[in-house]
């Protein structure tokens, strides 16, 4: 069923089908992959209700595949997977990217690399989420960390996906994803819903690829009178493939420029006791769970401790962090990784302050405690 | 009176890259044809393709084009297909594309019989990266990649595609170009998942290396070795070995995926309501 507005208890993975559809999702394809089965599942069951279309491709290549085609017929569309299904989907996520086409993919991490442990949490696909697809492309990633968090951050995730014709990568870890905590649903009419900028010229008007401003294109529907040519090879303005030089430089900065017209549209970060912080803690995710946990022992042990919260990992939220590094001694960096986001944050520091990391790779979620260490140490 | 094929055309992106004495452009003009014989709305057509030098073919044609990654354009028209079922959906592919990195793809497609036509540009090689073989290259047939003859053995796409459970599968020959045509048209009719082989010639890269330097000889192979479905079914096995038949091969009824899924949305819906009552 359906929730209907209220609070409810709600498990990560539900919360994210939910939130999803919510947002007006109304075409997923997927292939099973622990831990991010459930999202799948609960499509299955919801998706048709609200005349939605749900399918089980036959891999993880065909899935992304799939959500792409079905963007252009003009569904929002999802699919949703684990590091080693992730990976698969790399080459579709370029061709979004480059095709400018909207649709939201979510990975729940698991421990890799390779199969890795499927049940365990861990924090190692940041730096695939970036960079995981050949050549330079914009890509945003967001990283709930909580329950609540899922099924507003997954709205968001489509806003942003439809209105800058970005896909977005959908960074959950294990744990987020299979606990359950309580989310308030809000009614629908409450809930924000961008919608793609559609052509406002006639069809033989049209060029599928020229930007206005904000440095979108418009994007019309397959079937809806505008026929037009997309293709992953490098286009231009009309769509069609092209070698010249100035105009596959074009496309390339176009691109780079529009993710940074983006950038403060979509970089969600939140603070927690910073202000008069003398160390601080940048987490996201479950992570950022432990990390509200040290900081508030770390205060009533006397030591003056704030969080940094991402809830959005790329673009990378450089400037916030800037700002942090100037008034603080030391960041701690922890993460289920061997350091990944940690250099993001060094470089952005750029001196500033002192920069650590803390990382945990034996499968279990990073402790409070082992933060306060660090954040004592530093 | 027939449209010409023009109509269907982006004339502007001429001239196209084949090669000359290349088969795809004839079998281009045998589904433009099958979609004219149809009366199909330019804007309800959609247009998918992989790559390689059959999958160009959308970029010249006025519809509703996609030119997607190698081997996924099954997939990128099963997604198009499902969110908007009232589009026809053709899917252009090689012997590569649908065969080698795409045969899953293909054979999910047929499984499920959902709406879409594929039609296989089948020349035997990788053209596109200049003469490897593929999986439809015949056994003893040299390749760059198979330099002393290429040992492995092709499918028989059309046993496979209907044995995976498609509506409709024939074959034809860009030699047959009108009987090619009738196929095509045929496919495009289908409701459920149809395929249409299309076996084309390409001099540059699998005719030079293997004694059939010419268009003109490669079709002439074409035209000798082809047997009709109704002759071959009287010829014995000896008589038929080294030929392949073209013609319908296959035609079921089956239920059709989105007619099917829609189904399924009906009984979810009637379900919700129910409760909510």
């Amino acid at each position: 069923m359906l929730s209907s507005a209220g609070a409810r208890l709600m498990q990560g993975n539900e919360a994210c089908a939910e939130g999803a559809i919510a947002a007006g999702l109304r075409f997923f394809a997927g292939y099973p992959i622990t831990p991010s089965t459930e999202i799948a599942e609960e499509l299955a069951l919801l998706l048709p209700k609200v005349g939605g279309k749900f399918i089980q491709m036959e891999d993880e290549i065909a899935s992304i595949s799939a959500i792409i085609g079905a963007s252009l017929a003009g569904a929002k569309s999802m699919t949703a997977t684990s590091g080693p299904g992730f990976s698969l989907k790399q080459e579709g996520i370029g061709f979004a990217s480059y095709t400018e086409v909207p649709c939201v993919i979510v990975n729940v991490q698991r421990v890799g690399p390779s199969t890795g442990v499927p049940t365990a949490p861990a924090q190692g696909d940041v730096m695939q989420a970036r960079w995981g697809t050949h050549g330079d492309h914009p890509i945003v990633v967001l990283c709930p960390s909580s329950v609540a968090e899922t099924f507003s951050l997954i709205i968001e995730a489509f806003n942003i996906s439809e209105r800058w014709r970005i896909p977005v990568v959908f960074l959950m870890d294990e744990v987020i994803a299979h606990m359950r905590e309580k989310v308030v649903v809000p009614e629908a009419s409450a809930i924000r819903i961008v919608e793609r900028p559609r052509p406002q010229v006639a069809p033989d008007e049209y060029l599928p690829y020229a930007a206005g401003e904000d440095l979108v294109p418009a994007i019309a529907d397959f079937g809806s009178g505008y026929r037009y040519h997309v293709t992953g090879l490098t286009h231009d303005e009309t769509g069609f493939p092209t070698t010249k030089a100035s105009e596959v430089d074009a496309l390339a900065r176009r691109l780079d420029a529009k993710m940074r017209r983006a950038a403060p549209h979509v970089t969600f970060v939140d603070e927690f006791l910073v202000n008069d912080a003398e160390v601080a803690v940048f987490a996201y995710g479950v992570t950022a769970r432990a990390a509200a946990k040290a900081v508030r022992d770390a205060r009533a042990q006397g030591l003056k401790a704030g969080l940094v919260k991402a809830r959005t990992l790329w673009p990378f939220p450089e400037e916030h962090v800037r700002k942090v590094a100037e008034r603080v001694r030391a960041i701690v960096v922890p993460e289920m990784n061997m350091g990944q986001l940690v250099l993001e944050v060094e470089r952005s520091s750029a001196g500033r302050a002192e920069v650590v990391g803390l990382s945990r790779v034996d499968a279990e979620p990073i402790t409070p405690d082992e933060i306060l260490a660090k954040l004592r140490e530093v | 009176m027939a449209t010409p094929v023009t109509h269907y055309l982006r004339t502007s992106k001429m001239p196209h890259i084949w090669c000359p004495g290349c088969g795809h452009g004839i079998v281009l003009g045998a589904v433009l044809r099958a979609i004219d014989s149809n009366g199909l709305d330019k804007d309800k057509v959609c247009v998918v393709s992989g790559i390689g030098c059959a999958s160009r073919a959308p970029g010249y044609l006025d519809f509703n084009t996609l030119h997607t990654t190698h081997g996924r354009a099954i997939a990128f028209a099963t997604g198009i297909k499902m969110a908007k079922p009232e589009l026809k959906v053709i899917v252009l592919t090689g012997d590569g594309d649908a065969a080698a990195i795409g045969g899953n793809h293909l054979i999910h497609a047929a499984r499920r019989n959902i709406g879409i036509t594929t039609v296989c540009f089948n020349n035997s090689i990788y053209g596109m990266t200049s003469g490897q073989y593929s999986p439809m290259t015949p056994t003893g047939s040299l390749a760059s990649t198979a330099p002393y003859g290429n040992i492995e053995e092709p499918f028989d796409l059309c046993d496979l595609v209907y044995a995976a459970g498609a509506s409709y599968v024939a074959r034809g020959t860009a030699y047959h170009a009108l009987l090619l045509s009738k196929l095509i048209a045929r496919a495009i009719a289908t409701e459920g998942f149809s395929f249409v082989e299309a076996i084309t010639q390409c001099p540059t890269y699998y005719g030079r290396r293997n004694k059939l330097r010419s268009a003109v000889d490669m079709l002439k192979w074409q035209k000798e070795h082809a047997v009709s479905v109704a002759a071959a079914s009287k010829m014995s096995a000896e008589e038929l070995a080294g030929k392949f038949r073209i013609g319908e091969l296959g035609v079921r009824t089956r239920q059709e995926y989105c007619r099917r899924y829609a189904g399924l949305m009906e009984t979810a819906q009637k379900e919700e309501a129910e409760r909510d009552a």
